[in-house]
């Protein structure tokens, strides 16, 4: 098994940090991992991404042009990255300040309204949580157990209390993510 | 107990140099390196083993002080990037010529002056062919990955305290900043000031008592001393060539034709293997490890089996001078590589040695018959 995930957005959504926790995922099940970031001046106010690589054997490239999975979650994205995913591969996005959606027929195309979501939880840091359960619910490369194992690795102790809400944001992402693209396979149950 | 962690390479780099039981660490921080200083400030090592960590007024006076602390025998180490570097070569030199041991890492940036603060590979000539003045050599230890990051440290201070040089570890702004899966040492003890005197009290400055005074300098005014001491460094690279050259090699048993890369570049080289096999064509990848020590002999091995040879390198085109010495224009090499901070993709890597390598092989053989003709 190797997947490979570019996840974009607006620095402040919690992309880096999305990442990580599915990077921390995949030690927990014996995984390779790798997380490469973009990072320098367009960090600032500007777009933010990160290439998550999960695989059974070693890692080669962690910066990579083409990708399985494409993560987006702003249009500056969706502009940049729509065209990396690899033919029958994945986007998902948040429609959320999306003004040209994608248009391409030879991948699935998934929806989550991530921001309206945590905004209806009343956190909007949980965003990007919500983000993870939906791609989870698609391609569950990892279980959610790990995931929580995962979370509690990567977050310091005093943030341990906050587990069960971005368990239960995690639930809901996989609860209301929707295909946009023509069915060609089945959705996953 | 060994333990399994997710870091950056910066981040496995600091804490390395803390379990290896780093007595000092002296540096200014500057990206993409700023994370090494972060994290040893953030840890506190002066509690966990006692380790020094210092925030210089500047990169100059951080050498200086590794020049110091590295005369009295302890284990002492800076990091900095490129143009940090350019700053400290004159304190290198100085260390060369005063046979110090001390860690040295470079994480590398898009030059020249200050550049890009994005990944690079344009320190190579820089690294291994002097930087600072003078007849020496640096070993030159390049990851290419977090956990190699980790474990040079510690590979590092051997060779350095080995040869009782200076070594760098030269990686770049990608190694530094990535996150992967890396096992870190368990701590090791900072060595006593007993066993310090015991093992270096032959050279260092470990206050003197019942023997010579040691005095430790790069000048020598009288020639025939100091052309003794330039022949001795030289013995000590010849040395290095002979134990303590190291490279891995991919996929090269069957190879028709091979990428040289080391660090990044051959991270992202070996997914252009992997797609060239894909595609049927028969792809080796040789990564130096260490730099100098270079695998010189190998290269010259490989190019009676391959049909050409392309260096991938982050850079105009360093290495592959190298390259073409190693190989004694047995065979086409090319170089390959992005700059000003823009990382090659494996499928450009691939494109290059279709390009390059293996369709203009054909195409330049022709060109030269037909003007050797003319």
């Amino acid at each position: 098994m190797s997947e490979e995930i570019i996840i974009a957005g607006f620095g402040g959504q919690g992309v880096l940090s999305m990442g990580k926790i599915l990077a921390y995922s995949g030690i927990m099940q014996d995984q390779e991992v790798s997380w490469m970031p973009s990072y320098g001046p367009e960090m600032r106010g500007g777009t933010a991404n990160v290439t998550v690589i999960l695989s059974d054997e070693r890692i080669s490239s962690p910066y990579l042009k083409v990708f399985d999975t494409a993560i987006i979650l702003n249009q500056q994205s969706m502009d940049k990255f729509e065209n990396t995913v690899k033919p029958n591969g994945i986007l998902l996005y948040d429609p959320n300040g999306i003004t040209h959606h994608p248009t391409r027929t030879d991948i699935e195309i998934y929806q989550i309204e991530g921001a309206k979501l945590a905004a209806e939880m009343g956190n909007k840091k949980i965003f990007n949580m919500i983000v993870l359960g939906a791609f989870l619910k698609i391609k569950p490369i990892v279980k959610l157990e790990n995931v929580l194992e995962g979370l509690k690795k990567s977050l310091s102790e005093r943030y341990h209390h906050l587990i069960p809400l971005n368990k239960e944001a995690i639930t809901k992402g996989m609860n209301h993510i929707k295909k946009k693209s023509k069915e060609k396979t089945s959705m996953p149950s | 107990m060994s333990e399994l962690k997710l870091m950056k390479g910066n981040e496995a780099l600091a804490e390395a140099a803390i379990r290896a039981g780093v007595d000092a660490y002296f540096g200014y921080p500057i990206t993409p390196q700023s994370e090494v200083i972060e994290y040893l400030m953030t840890e506190r090592p002066e509690l966990r083993t006692g380790m020094v960590v210092l925030q210089a007024e500047s990169e100059v006076a951080a050498i200086n002080m590794v020049y110091g602390a590295a005369s009295t025998g302890k284990k002492v180490m800076t990091s900095s990037s490129s143009p940090g570097i350019s700053l400290k070569q004159e304190g290198i030199s100085y260390m060369a010529g005063a046979e110090l041991p001390a860690v040295i890492v470079n994480v590398v940036r898009g030059g020249p002056g200050l550049g890009t603060i994005q990944p690079s590979q344009a320190d190579y000539f820089q690294s291994v062919k002097g930087g600072g003045h003078g007849d020496y050599k640096l070993y030159v230890l390049a990851p290419a990955s977090v956990q190699e990051m980790s474990d040079f440290v510690t590979d590092a201070f051997d060779i350095a305290f080995k040869y009782r040089a200076p070594v760098l570890i030269l990686s770049d702004g990608l190694i530094g900043q990535m996150m992967e899966k890396v096992v870190l040492k368990d701590q090791v003890e900072r060595i006593s000031d007993k066993d310090l005197i015991k093992m270096n009290g032959y050279w260092a400055t470990t206050g003197k008592k019942d023997r010579e005074r040691n005095i430790i300098t790069s000048l020598d005014l009288q020639s025939e001393k100091m052309e003794a001491r330039v022949h001795r460094l030289q013995k000590k690279y010849v040395k290095m060539e002979l134990e303590d050259l190291r490279y891995e090699t991919i996929d090269c048993e069957d190879a028709d034709y091979l990428i040289v890369a080391y660090g990044s570049s051959a991270r992202i080289s070996q997914k252009a293997v992997e797609l060239a096999r894909k595609k049927g064509i028969k792809v080796g990848l040789l990564r130096p490890i260490t730099l100098f020590p270079f695998p010189k002999k190998q290269l010259f091995d490989l190019a009676n089996q391959v049909k050409g040879i392309l260096s991938v390198e982050l850079n105009a085109g360093q290495m592959v001078e190298d390259v073409k010495l190693a190989v004694e224009h047995k065979v086409p090499v090319e170089h390959f590589g992005r700059t000003g901070g823009i990382i090659h993709t494996p499928e450009e890597v691939l494109e290059a040695l279709e390009q390059k390598i293996i369709n203009h092989g054909h195409f330049r053989h022709h060109k030269t018959r037909e003007s050797s003709i003319l």
